[in-house]
């Protein structure tokens, strides 16, 4: 609930205003009773024609005047909910995006999808119906209490003795509610990932026939879904009916003691209609409320997912986040930059008994990494699958934090780097090759959003992916659809890897990225790489022992362990395990190479 | 589609519940009756309360305890109906989930690669999420609604004609405006849902892959184009909510004038003895009531029109065509692995020719290796001989059938795939390996993950093989999601098999041994590899070297070096360091 104030705070008049109109509208219906008892007990008692037609242009009075500031309550309404809500998005928004791997890991990002989307809106429509509703129908409420009062004591007595039933009734309902909705919301989610998933994995559900086993599945989930939905709206069912019952019967009772004051002279006949029609109001004023309960109470839901996401902070902090830091941290920056410029010479990047266990991992997934790489030096990292070879770079850029040790570039320890700063000097080609909707100008611009067309093709080029932009109708403004599936998996790779190249980086780091490219590409690409050398140091994983064995230094990962560090020649003498990778891919090839020619 | 034949084709989901939605109906008549026969009783008991002294207690005592029984019909009334709605709402709404997430299952791939996942999802789950609250109110408010507008008409007209004319005549004028705000609305929630689906789909893309934006620090640029949308967003929801929501005033308002009309009217008739203050009270009470029909009513069509936009983009999806299907479809069984192309011609962008004349005949039993550069086409055939795709022409037949005229599930179960892309499904180590048989027993699950090397990872797992895995892999590494997509058809046994690249992130010892038990199992049935590792194409019994979407040349390893064409080339390139 309290991160709600703060964006209230910014349209606090807005907010404010909405509410006031409602009440001014509601004060204004409130005394509409009134005016009817008085052409009751005086108009019609006394006769008197022209006090009955001013009466009348009196209540046509209240109605425009209420009229007019319950427009402005709606506009002022609306306003506030949609800009609450806009801001709420924004901010969440801005939040995942600074969360780190392991917090995405571990959220999902299918429920963040949620979040962010449906139950952002069940929120604003909360909002939208608090600002119109919740103090109306309170003031209604109390207002008709005041004024039942004030008719008769007595007989207002029994009205303000309902009122406390009334309340037992709608927060019981609520309260017993709110969790329920929240595991209904939880249900959605489950509905929402199976949809993604099976969009994702069109091709393999068809492949596996497994189209029927997908539906059903779903169905069970959808199933589950509507049991919990049926559950809570079996409850707030008796809201309604519960508190017709107790009104009514409270009418019952004011007629009753209505009629003995009656008796006594202590009341008249108008008055008696008055208080009838205060208990019919605090009705229809209950039954708002209670649709309002229901939204409130999915919104509240709705609200506690979102505030998760917000409690969840990012488990890396980095230099310059805090604001006052940030000064300093840029003067830093700037006396860094020129101690680099200063130890032309000195390592690039160092591990320091480098290891990391993920979050929830059984057993670490690397362990102490030493490794020293100076300025455009290539590293090749070699090792079988699951060995740790991601894991390794990954530490570079810190998408995931050394549980052990350290890791240092250009002499200063990754952590202490500003997260743009850091990343900035880093280019990263992924495993998976993600490239987003848009043209691939915009896609090749992601890290690097001034790079000049001239840039971008330099980079193509580099990449191999020169006649893919000659082939692709309107060039570096060809538009890739969602996913790029309009690319094949070696064109998307080749688009990443220009992607990270027009980023300029110091550091390149290629994890597994030629996988899908043909030998005669992959060759040319290395070519082209290699002219870069003297201005990128190079980090190259692999599964391919000729992607990696002219580097100048490889690294030969085992189960998470170093096994070996040297040249190809050092490692082809002095390491078992690169013996038997050589073994298994170069020789039969050599040989048939040398057997055929 | 107009807003008619989304509504009519709602109707129809509804009419398979019509014993529920006939009681439905009944509880509200009743509820509706008993409702409005209270004020009566009221205004009757006001009646026997004239002055001091003269207050008939013996009558009221008996108005009350009526009273008592009308409010207990009520209570029974209202609460059956709402449960009854609840039950009705849900499983319209289930059905309809179920049959768009059924449909999707049957849509063409060419139609999936192309569409926004995101704004499917939004259809599938919050359109049909705001068709449920539609629903719901519509049920619980517009009969009830309609009821009690007609039966207060009956209650009025059977106390006092004039003044009930004159509410007749007043009341169009709150029906006009409503209905005179919710066509000029209309346009406003279709905007809404639009750039709510726009959002969805960004929000879709750069959460999804998170990790990249992160990467490539796009965060802010990410957050800009966010921004974008979302202030678009904002203003169109603004003006939908806010117009919207002036139905509710000026339907009051217009109550309002009704209201004052017949107190003004009443009290005159009164006063010329034609009705008591008892009628009166009732009356105004029905005033009163008779507002509330009318603004539920306005607010169910406002919601309405909200759910019928959201309806009709879940049947523009369950419309969208599904994938053809022959009607004599011939189910492909004991498949020996003849696979004869002739005369292909197919291309994605139908201005842009990708495959010409594609012609290949492959014998029961053969291994068909395929290479060429990227782009060449290698998937696209792929895609064709899965049928994932429809060729433009020629034709593919299997074992003689031509694929077209094969049933599909039949067809595709005769492949196994293993492709570069790993897509795993939420759930356990085990249930992904036995995806495509799910009755497999454990032992031939360990068997499966033995062959392909899998099992020394699986069992270092914190659960083994009831490990859950995240939707997509999650912690897994590509490698090894991709050892679980061997080891999925590994058990499967098929009789033919495509590998498109299916060994790209494993490493190379486990991949030699992988490759002899891919060998093993493919003894004697027909495969199709895509490979760039020449170890695996040099056993090929046909390599077709692909270029452009043709095949330029097509022969063994050995005839093909011979040749020294495009293939030399390609196979000198990796020592050519």
């Amino acid at each position: 609930m309290k991160i709600l104030f703060k964006y209230f705070k910014n349209y606090r008049v807005r907010a404010i205003l909405a509410p006031l109109f409602k009440m001014l509208e509601a004060s204004f219906e409130l005394l509409v009773p009134l005016v009817m008892a008085a052409i009751i007990d005086k108009g019609i008692k006394n006769g008197d024609k022209p006090y009955i037609m001013k009466m009348g242009l009196l209540m046509i009075v209240l109605g425009v005047v209420g009229f007019g500031c319950s427009v402005m309550a709606q506009y002022f309404s609306a306003r506030t909910a949609m800009a609450v809500g806009k801001e709420l998005r924004y901010d969440l928004f801005a939040h995942i995006e600074n969360l780190s791997f392991s917090e995405i890991d571990e959220i999902g990002s299918s429920t963040l999808i949620t979040r962010m989307t449906s139950d952002v809106n069940q929120i604003q429509t909360g909002v939208n119906m608090f600002l119109r509703l919740f103090l109306r129908s309170p003031f209604i409420v109390f207002g008709a209490v005041f004024m039942a009062l004030l008719v008769d004591r007595k007989a207002g007595f029994i009205v303000l003795c309902i009122l406390p039933i009334l309340c037992v009734i709608v927060f019981s309902i609520m309260f017993y509610s709110i969790p329920l909705y929240k595991k209904v919301q939880d249900r959605t989610d489950t509905v929402l990932m199976k949809t993604r998933e099976n969009l994702s994995g069109a091709r393999v559900i068809r492949a596996f026939s497994q189209e029927g086993a997908e539906m059903e599945e779903f169905e069970r989930a959808t199933n589950i879904l509507t049991e919990g939905q049926l559950f809570v709206g079996r409850i707030s069912a008796f809201l309604n009916p519960l508190t017709y019952a107790v009104i009514n019967l409270g009418i019952a009772a004011v007629i009753w003691k209505g009629a003995k004051q009656v008796d006594l002279g202590l009341l008249a006949q108008g008055g008696v209609y008055a208080l009838v029609n205060y208990l019919s109001q605090i009705l229809i004023e209950l039954i708002k409320l209670a649709n309002l309960i229901i939204i409130e109470t999915k919104a509240i839901a709705c609200l506690k997912r979102v505030e998760a996401v917000f409690e969840t902070k990012s488990s890396q902090k980095y230099r310059g986040e805090d604001t006052n830091e940030k000064e300093s941290a840029d003067a830093f920056a700037d006396l860094r930059s020129f101690d680099v410029r200063q130890a032309l010479g000195n390592p690039k990047l160092v591990f320091e008994h480098a290891g990391l266990t993920y979050k929830h991992g059984a057993e670490p997934a690397l362990v102490d990494v030493n490794l020293t790489v100076f300025p455009g030096e290539t590293v090749g990292i070699i090792g079988g699958t699951g060995s740790g070879k991601s894991t390794l770079v990954n530490l570079i850029p810190r998408f995931y934090d050394c549980t052990e040790g350290r890791v240092l570039l250009d002499g200063m320890d990754v952590k202490e780097y500003g997260k743009e700063e850091l990343r900035k000097k880093i280019g990263i080609v992924p495993q998976k090759a993600v490239l987003f909707s848009g043209t691939i100008a915009e896609n090749l611009r992601l890290g690097n959003a001034e790079a000049t067309d001239e840039e971008l093709y330099h980079a193509l080029e580099r990449a191999q992916a020169m006649e893919l932009i000659r082939e692709k109708q309107g060039g570096l403004s060809h538009r890739l659809n969602i996913g790029a599936k309009n690319l094949s998996g070696g064109q998307r790779q080749r688009m990443t890897i220009a992607r990270a190249l027009a980023k300029n980086p110091e550091v390149l780091i290629l994890d597994d990225s030629a996988s899908a490219l043909d030998f005669a590409t992959e060759a040319k690409l290395k070519a082209a790489i290699r002219e870069l050398a003297d201005k990128m140091t190079v980090f190259i994983v692999s599964q391919r022992i000729t992607s990696i064995m002219h580097a100048d230094k490889i690294v030969v990962l085992d189960d998470g362990a170093v096994c070996g560090i040297g040249s190809h020649s050092h490692l082809l003498k002095n390491c078992a395990v690169y013996q038997e990778i050589y073994d298994s891919q170069i020789q039969e090839d050599e040989e048939s190479w040398v057997a055929n020619s | 589609m107009n807003n008619r034949d989304i509504l009519k084709r709602v109707l129809r989901y509804i009419d398979e519940y019509r014993m529920q939605v006939v009681m439905s109906l009944a509880c509200a008549l009743v509820s509706v009756v008993t409702t409005l026969y209270a004020p009566v009783l009221f205004g009757d008991a006001i009646d026997c309360i004239i002055g001091p002294g003269e207050v008939h207690f013996s009558d009221i005592k008996s108005i009350i305890s009526k009273l008592f029984f009308v409010i207990a019909l009520t209570v029974i009334s209202q609460l059956a109906m709402n449960m009854i709605n609840n039950r009705i709402t849900y499983s319209v709404v289930k059905d309809i989930r179920i049959q768009a997430f059924n449909h999707l299952e049957t849509l063409p791939l060419s139609y999936i690669d192309a569409a926004k996942h995101g704004d499917i999802v939004s259809r599938i789950v919050t359109d049909i999420d705001t068709l449920a609250d539609g629903l719901l109110m519509g049920f619980s408010q517009l009969f009830t609604g309609l009821v009690t507008i007609l039966g207060t008409l009956v209650f009025m007209l059977s106390i006092h004609v004039p003044i009930a004319l004159v509410v007749v005549i007043l009341t169009p004028l709150s029906l006009f405006v409503a209905s005179y705000i919710a066509r000029s609305t209309h346009r406003l929630f279709v905007r809404q849902a639009e750039s709510r689906g726009e959002l969805t789909s960004l929000v879709d893309e750069m959460i999804g892959e998170q990790k990249v934006v992160q990467a490539f620090s796009y965060e802010e640029r990410a957050l800009e184009r966010f921004s974008e949308i979302n202030d678009q967003l904002e203003e169109d929801s603004m003006r939908a909510t806010f117009y919207s929501s002036l139905t509710n005033p000026s339907t009051r308002f217009v109550n309002g004038l009704v209201y004052t009309s017949v107190g003004i009217i009443g009290a005159l008739a009164v006063m010329k003895g034609r009705l008591s203050v008892g009628k009166l009270t009732a009356f105004l009470s029905y005033a009163n009531q008779y507002t509330k029909p009318f603004n539920e009513i306005s607010n169910v069509i406002t919601e309405l029109q909200n759910a019928i936009a959201c309806a009709g983009r879940v049947f523009e999806l369950l419309d969208t065509p599904a994938e053809e299907r022959d009607r004599e479809e011939k189910k492909l069984t004991h498949v020996r692995g003849e696979v004869n192309i002739s005369h292909v011609d197919f291309s994605y962008d139908k201005s842009k020719e990708l495959i010409k004349e594609l012609n290949l005949f492959v014998k029961p039993g053969m291994r068909v290796a395929i290479v060429g550069p990227t782009g060449s086409g290698k998937s696209t055939l792929i895609n064709l001989l899965m049928r994932f795709y429809d060729v433009d022409a020629g034709s593919i037949s299997v074992d003689g059938t031509e694929i077209r005229r094969a049933d599909r599930i039949s067809l595709r179960s005769s492949y196994g795939m293993v492709l570069q892309e790993t897509w795993l499904k939420s759930g356990t180590i085990k249930e992904n390996i036995a995806y495509g048989k799910k009755n497999a027993t454990d032992n031939q699950i360990i068997e499966a993950a033995k062959k392909s090397h899998a099992h020394s990872f699986i069992k270092r797992l914190p659960q083994g093989y009831d490990t859950v895995i995240s939707e997509d892999g999650g912690n897994l590494s590509q490698g090894q999601k991709q050892l679980l997509c061997i080891t999925r058809v590994m058990l499967l046994s098929p009789p033919m098999l495509i590998l498109d690249e299916a060994t790209s992130s494993i490493d190379t010892m486990t991949e030699n041994r992988i490759q002899r038990a891919f060998k093993k199992m493919m003894e004697g049935r027909t495969s199709f590899i895509v490979a760039h590792r020449l170890s695996t194409i040099r056993e090929s019994d046909v390599i077709l070297v692909m270029k452009d979407g043709h095949i330029i040349e097509q022969g063994n390893h050995e005839e093909l070096l011979r040749n020294r064409g495009f293939y030399h080339e390609l196979f000198y390139s990796q020592f050519a360091h």
